[in-house]
């Protein structure tokens, strides 16, 4: 028999209006956005997009530079982290036991914990002149903005990985190895499908770190609004340009530009990760 | 009950007398440093407490036109025009220079001379390494090297990057009609630093950089800057003594609230980047007016040497003057 219970309903109802608030901050995060890049939008409409010239102090604003920084920067920290993250997550969840597995974990976990200002000072005193004596270049670009991104984004993608493999439950394990299985069989055939769906969704979240990270990579990605010609070469991403340029923007147009430059980067981020969730997301579900 | 209304109010009364004793101010970030000194110095003398917020200049505009703050302070002077429509008044406290500093241990301390022209290509791209015979042309017995020149620029909106692309925007034809002037503009070679501090940092880190910043941070860090030319073609150095000739030189006028731009005024011995920060009060607050008139008056006359102290350059005597007399005019003294 199903009763009423009050507490029941007080509980279910808050809960309700808090997942309702999610919502209510997204639009309303969005209708700001609009409303204040609605003169640039007007204005500028789609030449923004595509226009490769940022000079405020001739009123020209093109956001391809920054489209284009905020997207290579992201993808190439993508492809370099991932791997050794997922590297990492297999360590620590298969391979090692004990001491070094808990001693490995918790320098992950404070790797995850540094502020991102402070991977970008070392990143400047550290790595930059790593980069210089290397490519014999000025040591400030897209490379190593990537880099710095991908060392920051590793520890997520490795922990929360890591989580998911432990979940493996050791009865399919022991089962894969009672038949015969290797080691590497087993990570591959059976860890990592039963933990796909936690691992997809750590190099989401890690995805969506790396979009909007603004302190790290100012400080060692340039801050050149033009288009770069190689990897080496200074740049600058969406985030960057709205963290250099806002607290000085005066004229109407300049501020809206950096609205809808804003709202790009919304609609980038919240586009990357809603496509990366509906289909790889589903079409995991679908296989496992 | 009745004792805990009495602290109450207590408390109440000291939380405004102390914000009668309170001057606000925001904006610029150039003169930050000094003017916390000075403040702090103020306030041990005086009891009245100056908070500066280091903004940015368009931001202290922005809240000095909403009347949010008692004193605005801005790198780039507002022309009457906008002046009258705000109605503010407007007078220059502080000066400093903008240097071209660099990054080349094999001179060994020998010092660079570029002038007007090879400054623009430099800026411009087009020349590309030190060993330019354009470059070369000036430095007889300088043996410069066969490197890259890396430029280094202000990646934030910044009033020393309006007073440095003036300057250019000025000397410079093809810059003129290529980039401009401006607060941000697009710079064709170069990589960006936020701050003086990260453009210094970026020189520091980079053989073979050049980057203008302020002199206090080129001494500082112990980074040489390169002797440039005067708007009469003759070599200066960026000594006070050449710094202080452009506010000097300068004719300042009281009724357009002091607007005048310091680069490249006329001497033979005057630095040619020199900028004037400025302070921005609104008219019809004649009160609250005389009491921040009091803290710069105070600063003019016993903050000059902790101004050099800090590498800024003091306003010469007539200019200090010039002021006071404006605001007694105003009401504001």
């Amino acid at each position: 028999m199903k009763h009423f219970n009050i507490g029941d309903f007080i509980f279910g109802n808050l809960a309700r209006l808090m997942s309702i608030s999610v919502l209510v901050i997204l639009v309303s995060i969005f209708y700001v956005l609009y409303d204040h890049a609605k003169l640039a939008i007007d204005k500028l409409g789609f030449k923004f997009i595509f226009d490769t010239n940022w000079a405020p102090n001739v009123e020209q604003f093109g956001a391809f530079p920054a489209i284009y920084g905020t997207l290579s920067s992201t993808s190439i920290a993508m492809v370099l982290a991932t791997p050794i993250a997922l590297g990492i997550a297999i360590f620590l969840s298969e391979i090692v036991r004990g001491g070094i597995k808990t001693l490995i974990g918790t320098m992950i976990e404070l790797l995850a914990a540094i502020p991102s200002i402070v991977y970008g000072m070392w990143g400047l005193f550290f790595f930059v002149p790593v980069i210089q004596a290397l490519t014999h270049s000025s040591g400030i670009g897209t490379l190593t903005a990537s880099v710095i991104l991908a060392i920051m984004i590793i520890p997520f993608t490795a922990a929360v990985s890591r989580d998911a493999m432990d979940t493996t439950p050791d009865i399919l394990k022991e089962s894969a190895y009672a038949l015969g299985a290797t080691k590497w069989d087993v990570i591959k055939d059976v860890v990592i499908p039963f933990a796909k769906v936690g691992i997809i969704g750590s190099i989401i979240l890690s995805l969506g770190r790396a979009l909007g990270e603004t302190m790290a990579v100012t400080f060692v990605m340039g801050n050149a609004t033009r288009m770069p010609s190689s990897i080496l070469e200074p740049a600058t991403s969406i985030p960057v340009i709205l963290a250099n340029e806002f607290s000085e923007a005066d004229g109407d147009l300049y501020y809206s530009s950096l609205f809808f430059l804003a709202l790009i980067l919304f609609v980038l981020s919240f586009g990357v990760i809603a496509v990366a969730k509906f289909v790889f997301l589903r079409k995991v579900r679908k296989n496992g | 009950m009745k004792m805990n209304r009495m602290l109450l109010l207590s408390a109440l009364a000291a939380v405004s007398l102390v914000a009668a004793d309170k001057i606000n101010g925001a904006g610029a970030s150039f003169p930050a440093p000094i003017y916390y000194k000075w403040a702090h110095d103020y306030q041990a003398q005086t009891g009245v407490q100056v908070n500066y917020q280091s903004i940015g200049s368009g931001g202290g505009i922005k809240q000095i036109e909403a009347r949010t703050v008692d004193f605005g302070a801005s790198d780039e002077p507002l022309e009457a025009k906008r002046l009258g429509e705000s109605k503010l008044l407007q007078f220059p406290a502080v000066v400093g220079a903008i240097c071209l500093a660099y990054n080349l241990p094999e001179l060994e301390g020998k010092e660079v001379k570029l002038s007007n022209a090879v400054v623009e290509e430099i800026f411009l791209g087009t020349i590309t390494k030190w060993n330019d015979p354009k470059i070369a042309a000036d430095n007889a017995g300088v043996a410069l090297p066969d490197k890259t020149i890396t430029i280094a620029y202000r990646s934030d909106g910044s009033g020393t990057t309006w007073n440095f692309t003036y300057w250019l925007d000025k000397m410079g034809k093809t810059w003129h009609e290529k980039v401009g002037l401006g607060k941000t503009v697009q710079w064709p070679v170069g990589i960006g630093g936020k701050g003086n501090e990260g453009v210094t940092n970026m020189i520091k880190q980079t053989p073979g950089s050049i980057g203008y910043i302020e002199t206090a941070y080129a001494a500082k860090n112990n980074l040489p800057m390169a002797t440039l030319q005067s708007a009469e073609g003759t070599w200066v150095k960026a000594t006070t003594e050449n710094i202080m000739a452009a506010a000097a030189n300068a004719k300042w006028k009281g009724e357009e609230g002091f607007y005048q731009i310091l680069a490249s005024q006329p001497g033979k011995t005057t630095y040619p980047i020199v900028a004037a920060t400025f302070i921005l009060l609104p008219q019809e607050k004649a009160a609250e007016n005389k009491e921040v008139s009091k803290f710069f008056t105070f600063a003019f006359e016993k903050g000059a040497a902790e101004a050099e102290k800090l590498g800024y350059i003091p306003l010469p005597k007539p200019t200090v003057e010039a002021i006071e007399a404006y605001l007694k005019t105003n009401g504001a003294k």
